[in-house]
């Protein structure tokens, strides 16, 4: 039983469970034990016990990993900070609620860059999360320790929240599937805020069609508690296309060249060749403001940062330092304490940007820029069904590699933060292997599709394709 | 030589708005709960709560800007407004900032700058000797008020008295009451005023260094808070010294004004659109919904007053500028008849001079009791004087004006019973100097003998017909 369940995917699961031939409360105990005697860091807190009722629904139960930001009642919820050690929430986030009322009861909680600040996974207060493919790397960030208990198999699947890339590009790192759906698809309350005009939630799987499935009961009717929360104009179905014939796929060649692992383009080249052979029409595309755009995200995320982390500040929950003698010192220390480097160093940028004299050259003109950004995309799409690129331009690096430079970190970023910015649906499915620039065992390379607003249908169709034509094999590290 | 200066003063008013819920969470506005029971996860600012705009708040600001003539914004959005105090609980608070729901209006001649919509802060408790933050043994948070929608009313610098600036914030605070927007109570803090006050030369066109003078909990602070401060600053530069800008406290018991903060203390605070929300956009069918409960405003109110009832205009503003006089007044007219309604806004004053700043509904004094005296009185049932000592009864404890004659035996005594005239005869016979003084050609003179009268009859007789006694008895 052990091995044969944890070969499943989460939508044969749930199928196999609805047939009668798999028992939910066995599934959550392999899972749960699992991820209980992980060693990779991956989880914060594992739930003790399967959920007493039968929890029913259209998911039957197929346990679920969640973000430690995600808030959950009664349960840590710390979002990878000490200045939350220990924090259990009053209520639980509405995409989690909705997830365990389809029938995905929670499972754990993952670990995480510090309020999703980070691209490794080494910016936790509670460790860093290792890449089950070597574990001398990182899994990427900030959802790193949902993508490295899919990739492991100690989840079924995992929700993850994705700023600037945090489902994406952790999800390449460890050969999964990560979507961040359109902004606003999703309810974002009870989602412990980085940058709240760019969060959203998403699903981390091990195929398309598991994160198809979990979209589907993300997403539907806006949330009264979230205003910018949007009605998906139509059901998610289940992806079911075999080619790509008539499909138009734009390759923007400010993201598909300089600054690229030779490694991770060559598979991003192969993958294109496998789409032509599908039927697809690949053509050269342009976002002539995409090379602007890690510069506006870094000046947009810290800002709304600076503003969102100001209520960590001892008062009313998480940590408060004790041996402060007046107020400004009880904030000063236990905001110097309870934040680790990242998110100080995101504050500060962050409060200069908005600062008397400095907002219009810095907040103001990264706004600009963000727009400019919308606009080349909604021009892109005018000609092409979806733009194309990889998700991360490397591979899984070592722990501890780009540390000490912070620049290097960010960089990480460079092609998935255009698509945060443009507000638009994007996803990476993994398209092969590619080894390290040192050399070394080869490492999961992801491929990125984004698409207009609202298109998470057709992009799942077409991922689905290419993942049926591509093969992708991942099962080796989950045994 | 001695520079007169001209004060100028403008007025940030805070109006708490009377929703059912507050500005941006579903919990009910407090009156009194015990501490920290009407919160949620949204006013408390736990982490990853979030806002949602209050429609009904929306409404009252829409109402408040069509009252007051302003300029509605057909878009208008939230800003944050950082900053780090422990009665705000997310570390900023929601405010608006360059794209406020109104701008401009005009409210009795005063301009307004803008309106707009924010939350209130929570209530903190310092315990100890103190009673502030510095030097308190410990301080706690009250919840219940955080997130109170309020409504933040702007003056163009346009007042030039501390009785100005009362007399219009009082017409205001009656423009809303009759909005129905709010409790608009000073003393409850439903309505506070800020006030920034500057000097200038009598006559000069530039504005002076300003300073600001916070929250002042009654009219009376008010008047009194900017007096003092136009008194510091005209002290200040008439030795030849400048204005500091700086934030102000008047502490009412002491007279005293202290600083707050300076400029250099100022905080910058990092306004940037709140990205939680999403901009209100004023539809056709909302303003339509906002004027078609604005009702009658005071100003309206006041001309009515004047062209139906012919109340002289102080009256009638005097009334209408305070609505709960002006439906004390209504109810009472009622009663009296319309004939005699410039009678019932006198007695009304009366009224006021006896209960001062209550609401008149609320005293022992029913508006038909009212009616029933002033009724009296024009039928010359009851002497002036007489009808003063029934309404100190009827304030005291209540009653029906004509039992409280009768009992107190007040009735007026007529002229045509020999009785009033006997006692003007003895008056004049017990007074010869006075007599002869009147006919003298002193007319003052008379007041003596009319005392006379008055203190025999108690006060009952009608003063005009005593004077007509008097002159016809001494031939004059």
């Amino acid at each position: 039983m052990t091995d044969h369940a944890l070969a499943l995917t989460a939508s044969q699961a749930a199928a196999a469970i609805g047939r009668g031939e798999l028992d939910p409360g066995q599934l959550f105990d392999l899972y749960r034990s699992r991820a209980a005697g992980e060693r990779l860091g991956a989880f914060t807190w594992v739930a003790e016990a399967a959920p007493a009722a039968a929890t029913g629904g259209a998911l039957g139960g197929v346990p679920l990993a969640v973000k430690d930001l995600f808030c959950t009642e009664g349960v840590p919820s710390q979002s990878g900070s000490r200045i939350l050690e220990g924090y259990r929430p009053p209520y639980t986030a509405t995409v989690v609620e909705r997830l365990a009322r389809a029938g995905a009861p929670l499972l754990g909680k993952t670990n995480q860059d510090e309020f999703a600040m980070g691209s490794s996974n080494e910016n936790s207060a509670f460790g860093p999360v290792l890449n089950p493919w070597d574990q001398t790397r990182v899994p990427g960030g900030s959802s790193g320790g949902s993508a490295a208990a899919v990739a492991g198999g100690l989840a079924p699947w995992a929700l993850g929240t994705d700023t600037g890339g945090s489902i994406r590009q952790p999800a390449a790192l460890c050969g999964i599937v990560g979507l961040k759906p359109t902004y606003g698809a999703a309810s974002r309350y009870g989602m412990i805020a980085f940058a709240s005009s760019l969060d959203q939630a998403g699903p981390l799987t091990r195929d398309v069609t598991d994160a198809a499935l979990l979209l589907s009961h993300m997403v539907g009717e806006p949330d009264p508690r979230d205003c910018t929360s949007l009605r998906f104009p139509e059901p998610i179905v289940m992806p079911s296309r075999t080619d790509l014939r008539g499909l138009r796929l734009g390759v923007p060649a400010e993201l598909s060249g300089e600054g690229i692992e030779p490694g991770v383009l060559a598979a991003f080249e192969a993958t294109l060749e496998v789409a032509r052979a599908l039927g697809a029409d690949v053509e050269p595309c342009a976002l002539p403001h995409a090379p602007h755009a890690l510069a506006a995200y870094y000046v947009l995320a810290p800002a709304e940062c600076s503003s969102n982390l100001a209520r960590f500040d001892g008062v009313r929950f998480g940590y408060r330092s004790p041996d402060a003698a007046d107020l400004l010192a009880m904030y000063e220390s236990t905001r110097h304490d309870g934040f680790g480097a990242e998110v100080k160093r995101r504050i500060m940028l962050g409060t200069f940007a908005l600062s008397s004299g400095y907002y219009d050259a810095y907040y103001g003109r990264a706004q600009r820029v963000r727009t400019k950004i919308a606009t080349d995309f909604a021009a892109a799409f005018e000609r092409f069904d979806f733009v194309v690129m990889p998700t991360s331009p490397c591979v899984a690096f070592e722990l501890g590699a780009k540390t000490a430079d912070p620049y290097a970190m960010y960089a990480n970023d460079f092609l998935a933060v255009p698509a945060s910015l443009a507000g638009i649906p994007a996803m990476s499915i993994p398209n092969g292997f590619a080894a390290p620039p040192g050399g070394g065992t080869p490492l999961p390379v992801g491929f990125q599709l984004a698409g207009p607003a609202f298109s998470e249908n057709r992009m799942l169709d077409a991922a689905f394709a290419l993942e049926q034509a591509l093969g992708f094999d991942g099962s080796s590290i989950r045994a | 030589m001695n520079v007169a200066y001209e004060p100028v003063i403008g007025l940030e008013i805070h109006v708490q708005l009377k929703t059912r819920t507050k500005m941006f969470c579903g919990c009910e506005l407090s009156f009194g709960e015990p501490p920290n029971t009407r919160t949620c996860p949204v006013c408390l600012g736990l982490p990853g709560a979030l806002p949602v705009a209050n429609a009904r708040a929306i409404h009252f600001a829409l109402m408040i800007g069509l009252a007051l003539g302003c300029e509605i914004a057909d878009r208008s959005i939230f800003h944050r407004k950082n900053y780090f105090y422990p009665d705000l609980p997310k570390g900023y608070q929601i405010s608006q900032y360059d794209e406020p729901i109104c701008r401009g209006g005009d409210l009795a001649g005063v301009r307004l700058h803008r309106v707009h919509l924010e939350e209130d802060a929570a209530k903190l408790i310092h315990i100890g000797e103190s009673g502030r933050i510095h030097g308190s043994e410990q301080s706690v948070v009250d919840f219940n008020r955080g997130g109170t929608p309020l409504v933040e009313i702007v003056t163009e610098p346009e007042l030039h008295s501390p009785e100005q600036a009362r007399e219009w914030l009082t017409l205001l605070r009656a423009t809303l009451r009759s909005l129905g927007v709010s409790d608009v109570n000073m003393e409850e803090g439903s309505l506070r005023a800020d006030a920034n006050v500057s000097l200038r030369p009598a006559g000069s066109s530039e504005l002076g260094r300003k300073t600001e003078l916070k929250n002042m909990n009654s009219f009376r602070f008010l008047e009194r808070g900017i007096a003092a401060e136009i008194n510091r600053q005209q002290a200040v530069l008439s030795a030849g010294g400048k204005i500091e800008q700086e934030t102000l406290h008047f502490d009412p018991a002491t007279g005293a004004i202290t600083s707050l903060r300076s400029k250099e203390e100022a905080q910058d605070y990092r306004y940037f659109p709140e990205p939680d929300l999403v901009p209100i956009a004023t539809t056709a069918q909302m303003l339509a919904d906002a004027a078609a409960e604005l009702g009658e405003l005071p100003s309206a109110r006041a001309e009515r007053f004047v062209n139906e009832y012919g109340l002289a205009g102080e009256s009638a503003h005097v009334l209408a500028f305070r609505g709960e006089l002006g439906d004390y007044f209504e109810a009472a007219v009622a009663g009296a008849g319309s004939a005699n309604a410039q009678q019932v806004a006198n007695w009304m004053t009366q009224l006021v001079a006896r209960i001062g700043d209550e609401d008149p509904a609320q005293s022992r004094v029913a508006p038909p009791a009212l009616a029933a005296l002033v009724a009296m009185v024009a039928e010359r049932k009851v002497s002036a004087a007489a009808a003063r000592e029934v309404l100190d009864e009827l304030v005291a404890r209540g009653g029906e004006p004509a039992a409280i004659v009768a009992q107190r035996g007040l009735g007026a005594l007529e002229g045509e019973d020999g009785d009033l005239a006997g006692t003007v005869e003895r008056a004049i016979a017990a007074d010869p100097s006075a007599a002869e003084r009147i006919r003298g050609g002193n007319d003052k003179a008379i007041g003596a003998l009319i005392g006379a009268v008055m203190r025999e009859t108690r006060g009952r007789a009608d003063g005009a017909e005593v004077t007509r006694l008097i002159r016809e008895q001494l031939g004059l």
